[in-house]
This record gives structure tokens, C-alpha cells and sequence, in this order.
């Protein structure tokens, strides 16, 4: 809680001491002001919906039980919004959520105008947990965010109409899958630039320079008349994928695998260039007064049971490594894989996002 | 006719239009518009500025070509839906009474169908997993199942099916106070009934069928998923893309530029439009 409102609680307690004139308010407030601190609940933010939802039910209750530290939910907006609201709050002293969780682009852009408290290492010993792709830093090395959950963007197939399981992104550049394919629709949320340049180039530093970028974008740019529906809307595409109308594309390994256990034909494979590996991660406002409880709370969430809970409960993949998680095979299977996922240039899309759009939006259209 | 103490006492009554006008109209355009001049921060959001980026960014080949797309698109599902719904009305009115109702209330009914509902049932109709062709090739007609989206004619089907109610609901009433004699005084003159229609009923009903090409044509330039979900990227008119900036790029500064332009034009060609369809002799 920010000081503000501790001022404001004190001065409605002087306000009932001189108005009921009770002689011992004034002993009695002392204790009370701080007990009612340490009860302040630490405000968490995630996605509303599912997330938040997922969070409420297997997450807050153990952490609570397990910490004392009380928490209040937050649903936060998914998107730029939640960083505009952060950023001005945080202008005004204030924090609408203690710690969030922000996809990658939004949590750099808030790095960039360092909105993230710098946190401390030493006060969670569980970060040695994460993979280094997964704690994010200031120049200084000071840890800015961890990360809290990912998941994975696989190659998906109808299993009717491809018997055989492909085996490389290079399926969708294969001329046989003419007018059969599903891709996202967007340059910041299908990553396709990235799985372009694993697939062609040899890795994403392809994509270093802008003749780079421009280079794999016209590599990219073949796949077009394989592109049956570049989509939106992911119900639009699954609906099409389970009925083998657009049998091939680009999907989440979960979903994919939730909608095969409940026997639709459909699978989703981890090419051999590797699954795209997207996240969100935890940041602290800088307005937090209660970062110490922040970091209670990522420390808490970086144990690889709680990890292994998420995995089996939330569906999502482990920010942890796999040695350290009681997964067995099929439950690691269901969420993540072995093979080395691409990792997103979220960099490109918070420093070139106008460019990329502009040039994506030639691409597709043109 | 009002005479003059009528309208002295609807003069205070012409507020309230007004103010409507003001309160859901004007000043949100108003607030577009201001927002179109803003400076937009890369990473971040956008911040009150005084530029014309946002427009200098929209006068390219390439948006040009889009701006052209969205107008050829519903300028076309316009002149097909009038010409399809035209004589469909003369029909109707010639109906019995009863059928009109019931004719009229389905047509409203279809109107209560939103733009995602009419997108997806069409996307199904002319898939190749559940569509119209599997009928084809049970009649015989066709060797196996294809698919009839996503492409242009798709596209325009379902602009057409978004705008044919209104365009019914329009012309309908234009068509039912219609003199009956005027038809039958042409066939008196011997005039064939397809000539009495062409010859006499069209240029009677000439305001009619200029206004509702113009409906037809602002009401479906604001589709925006009917592209996504049945037509191919090259179809994705200016809605969509302003729809992109709106809420995937948080671009709010070139969105509210796009949309102001895209409201220019169709008020330009509708103006247009009106001048070039009156007759000469009410040309003022």
C-alpha cells in the first residue's frame, strides 16, 4: 500500500479517537496501523479471463498458506493497456498492481522508461532455476523481470489429411500445400519472420540488420500462395484445422493438444528447427512500496513444483529447467519439448514496430 | 405544408436532434480528428501534437491501392445489391398483402444477424468440408468438393447479404406508394412489361435507387471482418487495417488519420454521386 493511503488510514483513526473520545485509541492505534500493513494484500495482475482465473484457483490460496502474504487479484488488459495504465499510475505514485504480468514487447517498452523496480537477486535464490533467456536485465545487470509463464507456437497438422507427421517448418513452403495453409495474421504475434530465418538462415541474428529482415521477409514471402487464411481470430483457424478445411499451419501446442485428447484429429508437431518459445514474465512497478513481498512472490513462483503445478493445472510450459521438474515424459510432452525453441526478436518489435508493420503489411497484402 | 405557427413550435423541439447530433456525432469526430494530428511514440503510446505524419504516412502507393480496394469493394456490392434487390421489391409489392409482412418480417429478422454470424455461416456454406459443393457433386454436377472461399466472389456474396435487407427496406416503401397506373398506362401505350419497367418505373423511382446505392455503399465500407473472414489479404479494405493500427499496433494517432480520410472520400463521392443523379431540370 503507498504511503498515502497509510497517511489517510492514520488520520481517520485520529479522527475516531477525538470524535468517540476513548482514551485509549491513541495507545491501541500504534499496533494497529502496522499489523493492517503487513495484512495489505499484495496486488497481483494478470490476464483476465483464463489466466487470472487459473491463478485464483491453484496458485494464490498455496502462496497465501505458505507466505502469509495476502493477495488481491487484479485482471489486467491484455496488450499496450495495461502498460499506459502502469506507466501514468506510476506518474502519480501509484501502483494498480504490485507485480504483473507482461508479454515481452509491453515488458520492454516498460524497461525502456525503467517503470520496473530493479529487483534482488539475493532475495530469490529460486531465479538460478530460470533459464537466462527467461531473467531479464537492466544494462546494469540488475534483474528487471523473471519470467512466469510460456508456452509454444508448433507446426500443426490435420491428421486425416497428412497420415504422416511433418517433420520441418519447410512444410509450409513445400508446393504440395498449395492454398492448405493457416498462418497468424500479424508480424508481432506469429513470430514467422523469426521461424523464416531458423529455417533458411541459419538463426535469428539473420534479422540483425534491416536488409536482413528485408531478406527474410521476401524468403517469406513464397509461403504466399500456400496461405489459405492468415487469421486473427484463433477459433477461426482451430474450427478449420479440426474439420480439415485448412489442414496445416501455425498453432499453440497446448490448445492443439487439448483439442486431440478430446479426439479431434489434429496434432501438433515440434519441427526439428524448434517450437517458438513465447512467454510472459513478472515486473514490479516502480511505485510498488511493497517489492520486498514481490519478491517473496516470484521467488515462490520459481520452485519447480509450482512450476510442474502450472504445467499440469494451467497448461503452460516450465520457465524452469526440465532436470529439476517431477514432469513425467508425457505430462513434459503436453506443454513443451526437448528441441530448442526460436526465441522471439521481441527487440525488433519494440524498436522497429512501425517498420516491421508497415513492411509485414506489404508483404501480405501486395 | 406546415404553416407558420407550426413550425414556431417545433423550433424548440429541434434541439433535442441537435444536441444528439452534437453529444454522438460531432464530438467524437471531433475527438478523431484532434487525435489524428497527435504524435505518435514508437513503444509507447501517443502524445497531443500538432503534425501530419499520420496523413503524410497514409498518401503512399500502397494505402492508395487499399483505399481504392474498400471503394471498388462496396461500390460493387452496392450496385449488385440494388439490382438484385430492386426487382425482388416491384415483385413483393405486387404480392398479396399478407405475403409482404411475412416476406418484410423475415428480411428484418435477417437484419438482427451480426457481421461475425453472417461471415461465419457463409465461410461454412462455401467451404469444401460442409459446403454447397458436396451438394453439387451429389446432384452430379461436380467430381469432388471445393472450396468457394476465401475469395473475391465470396466476399462480395456476403456484402451483398450485409446490404440487401436494407436496400428491400429502402426502396420498398418508394415502390408500394407508386401509382399503379403509371405502369398500366404504359402498357395501354403498348409498351411490352419489361419496357414499362425499364422505360417508366426505374426513372420514376431514380431518387430512390440513388439513395439507396448510397446507403448500401457507406454501410458496407465499414465491414470489417466479411473481409478477414471470406476474402484474401489483397480484399482486406482500409477498414481492417484501421482496425490493425486501432488495436494490434496501439497506433491510435494513424488510425484516427485513416478513418478521417476514408470518411472524406465517401462523403466526397457520395456528394458526387447526388449532384450527377439529379435531372437537369432540378439542378439548382
Amino acid at each position: 500500500m503507498s504511503t498515502k493511503s497509510k497517511t489517510l488510514h492514520f488520520s481517520r483513526r485520529r479522527f475516531l479517537k477525538t470524535t468517540t473520545a476513548v482514551a485509549g485509541a491513541a495507545v491501541l492505534s500504534a499496533p494497529f496501523i502496522s499489523r493492517s500493513y503487513a495484512a495489505e494484500p499484495l496486488k497481483i495482475g494478470t490476464y483476465g479471463g483464463y489466466f487470472k482465473d487459473s491463478f485464483d484457483k491453484h496458485i494464490y490460496p498455496e502462496f497465501t498458506k505458505a507466505t502469509g502474504i495476502n493477495v488481491e487479484s487484479v485482471a489486467e488488459p491484455t496488450g499496450e493497456a495495461w502498460l499506459v495504465q502502469l506507466q501514468t499510475a506510476a506518474r502519480a505514485g501509484q501502483a494498480p498492481a504490485d507485480v504483473s504480468m507482461m508479454a515481452q514487447t509491453t515488458r520492454l517498452k516498460g524497461q525502456n522508461t525503467k517503470l520496473w523496480a530493479p529487483l534482488s537477486e539475493a532475495k530469490m535464490p529460486n531465479v538460478k532455476n530460470v533459464p537466462d533467456h527467461f531473467v531479464h536485465r537492466y544494462a546494469d545487470g540488475s534483474i528487471s523481470g523473471v519470467g512466469a509463464v510460456s508456452w509454444y507456437i508448433t507446426l500443426v497438422s490435420n491428421t486425416e489429411k497428412y497420415a504422416k507427421a511433418p517433420t520441418s517448418w519447410k512444410e509450409l513452403w513445400n508446393p504440395a500445400n498449395k492454398d492448405s495453409l493457416g498462418l497468424l495474421a500479424l508480424v508481432s504475434n506469429s513470430f514467422l519472420l523469426e521461424i523464416t530465418a531458423m529455417t533458411w538462415f541459419g538463426g535469428t541474428n539473420a534479422m540483425d540488420t534491416e536488409e536482413g529482415i528485408l531478406k527474410v521477409m521476401n524468403k517469406l514471402a513464397e509461403v504466399k500462395p500456400n496461405v489459405r487464411l492468415w487469421y486473427r481470430d484463433e477459433g477461426q483457424f482451430q474450427q478449420a484445422l479440426e474439420t480439415g478445411e485448412i489442414p496445416m499451419g501455425q498453432y499453440y501446442h497446448d490448445v492443439t493438444g487439448l483439442a486431440a485428447s478430446e479426439g479431434k484429429p489434429v496434432r501438433s508437431t515440434f519441427p526439428k528447427e524448434g517450437g517458438v518459445l513465447d512467454s510472459g514474465s513478472w515486473s514490479v512497478s516502480k511505485a510498488s512500496k511493497q517489492v520486498d513481498k514481490c519478491e517473496v512472490f516470484i521467488n515462490y513462483m520459481c520452485q519447480p513444483e509450482i512450476q510442474a503445478k502450472m504445467s499440469r493445472k494451467v497448461g503452460t510450459a516450465p520457465v524452469v529447467n526440465r532436470d529439476i521438474l517431477d514432469l513425467t515424459d508425457a505430462e513434459f510432452a503436453a506443454v513443451a519439448s526437448d528441441i530448442p525453441p526460436i526465441l522471439p526478436r521481441y527487440d525488433l518489435y519494440e524498436s522497429k514496430s512501425d517498420w516491421l508493420n508497415q513492411k509485414w503489411s506489404e508483404l501480405i497484402v501486395g | 405544408m406546415t404553416t407558420p405557427s407550426h413550425r414556431l413550435s417545433a423550433r424548440p423541439l429541434a434541439i433535442y436532434p441537435a444536441a444528439m447530433l452534437l453529444v454522438f456525432f460531432l464530438i467524437p469526430f471531433g475527438i478523431m480528428v484532434v487525435v489524428s494530428f497527435f504524435h505518435r511514440v514508437e513503444g509507447a503510446f501517443f502524445e497531443p501534437a500538432f503534425e501530419f505524419a499520420n496523413y503524410a504516412r497514409f498518401l503512399s502507393p500502397f494505402f492508395g491501392k487499399i483505399l481504392a480496394t474498400s471503394i471498388g469493394l462496396s461500390a460493387a456490392a452496392a450496385v449488385i445489391g440494388v439490382v438484385v434487390a430492386f426487382p425482388f421489391t416491384y415483385f413483393l409489392t405486387t404480392m398479396p398483402r399478407r405475403q409482404q409482412t411475412v416476406i418484410l418480417v423475415f428480411l428484418l429478422s435477417v437484419l438482427s444477424l451480426s457481421e461475425v454470424i453472417i461471415g461465419f455461416a457463409w465461410s461454412t456454406l462455401l467451404s469444401r468440408t460442409a459446403g454447397v459443393s458436396n451438394l453439387l457433386v451429389w446432384i452430379g454436377i461436380l467430381d469432388g468438393p471445393q472450396a468457394y472461399t476465401p475469395s473475391l466472389t465470396a466476399l462480395l456474396l456476403g456484402l451483398c447479404y450485409l446490404g440487401f435487407p436494407y436496400a428491400v427496406l429502402v426502396i420498398y416503401p418508394a415502390l408500394s406508394r407508386l401509382d399503379p397506373e403509371l405502369p398500366e398506362a404504359a402498357r395501354m401505350s403498348g409498351a411490352s412489361p419489361v419496357a414499362a419497367f425499364f422505360n417508366v418505373i426505374i426513372p420514376v423511382m431514380r431518387n430512390t435507387i440513388v439513395g439507396t446505392l448510397i446507403l448500401v455503399f457507406v454501410f458496407t465500407l465499414g465491414a470489417y471482418l466479411l473481409p478477414q473472414v471470406l476474402g484474401r489479404p489483397q480484399h482486406w479494405t482500409l477498414s481492417v487495417h484501421i482496425t490493425d493500427q486501432a488495436i494490434f499496433q496501439s497506433n491510435l494517432p494513424f488510425s484516427a488519420a485513416m478513418a478521417v480520410f476514408l470518411l472524406l472520400v465517401s462523403l466526397a463521392l457520395v456528394g458526387i454521386t447526388m449532384l450527377l443523379s439529379q435531372p437537369k431540370g432540378q439542378r439548382s
